[in-house]
């Protein structure tokens, strides 16, 4: 036969058209996700870092950014993403050790952890705004 | 049971992997720790994203030493993490080399720029 397929583009069985969604699948495919966003941040972070010791001229092209409102947005987010992504990994670190493996402990972990997700940047914004 | 072309086209486990599998567990303890601690003093310290409160928070050494752990740690970790993550979902060879590569260089030369910043904030380089 000419032309036979190579590895990389055969077809593969279907996974996310066929599963059904359950918060565990949610949980694991967020924690890929939200390092995905942190990677970004990790390097956004860098960046800030590298204008702040370049002088007040340069860190005036990028800190200005953080005070608007899309800004804040992402700060919020990016705050999100670690929130998520750090509450996920105490969850698999808990996993390593063999704890909380049966599905009904695994779905009450994944529920908490993004809980966590969502209350963590509220509360810090609630700390900046009103306490400190 | 390996196929004598299998065993060329070096098909089957790697027999490593282990080394990043703690690497992963390893950074992620003290990313829990130094990633919580660095959001919140650098946010109730920089709270108008300013310069100078910027260089004051980097000029504590304390700040200084932690941000640069935070920087170094959450940067192996990162990168790690992508390479996973290509590794799962390209397969094209070229694009997949290309990929790996910046994973492996973009995070290394963005870490040793952002230490090289907090030192040089702190010596007068």
């Amino acid at each position: 036969m000419a032309g036979a397929l190579r590895p990389e583009d055969r077809p593969i069985s279907p996974h996310l058209s066929v599963w059904r969604w359950h918060v565990t699948m949610a949980t694991s495919i967020l924690h890929r996700l939200s390092g995905i966003a942190l990677y970004g941040a990790a390097i956004l972070l860098a960046l800030w870092l590298i204008a702040a010791a370049a002088g007040p001229e340069t860190f005036a092209q990028v800190a200005p950014h953080f005070t608007t409102w899309y800004g804040q947005v992402l700060l919020y987010l990016v705050v999100a993403a670690l929130a998520y992504h750090l509450a996920n990994g105490i969850r698999h670190l808990v996993f390593d050790t063999g704890l909380g493996l049966t599905p009904t402990d695994a779905d009450t972990s994944a529920w908490f952890t993004i809980l966590f997700a969502i209350a963590a940047p509220i509360g810090l914004w609630a700390l900046l705004s009103f306490g400190g | 049971m390996r196929s004598a072309l299998g065993r060329v086209r070096h098909h089957g486990a790697s027999g490593e992997g282990t080394g990043h599998f703690i690497a992963q567990r390893v950074t992620s303890v003290a990313l829990a720790l130094l990633a919580p601690w660095f959001a919140v003093s650098a946010a109730l310290s920089i709270r108008d994203g300013g310069y100078l409160a910027t260089i004051d928070y980097l000029s504590d050494p304390v700040n200084a030493v932690g941000v640069i752990l935070l920087v170094a740690v959450s940067l192996y970790h990162m990168s790690i993490g992508m390479q996973e993550i290509i590794l799962d979902y390209i397969h094209r060879p070229f694009t997949k080399i290309t990929l790996l590569l910046l994973n492996a260089f973009v995070p290394l030369a963005l870490g040793v720029g952002a230490v090289f910043a907090v030192l040089s904030l702190n010596f007068g380089v």
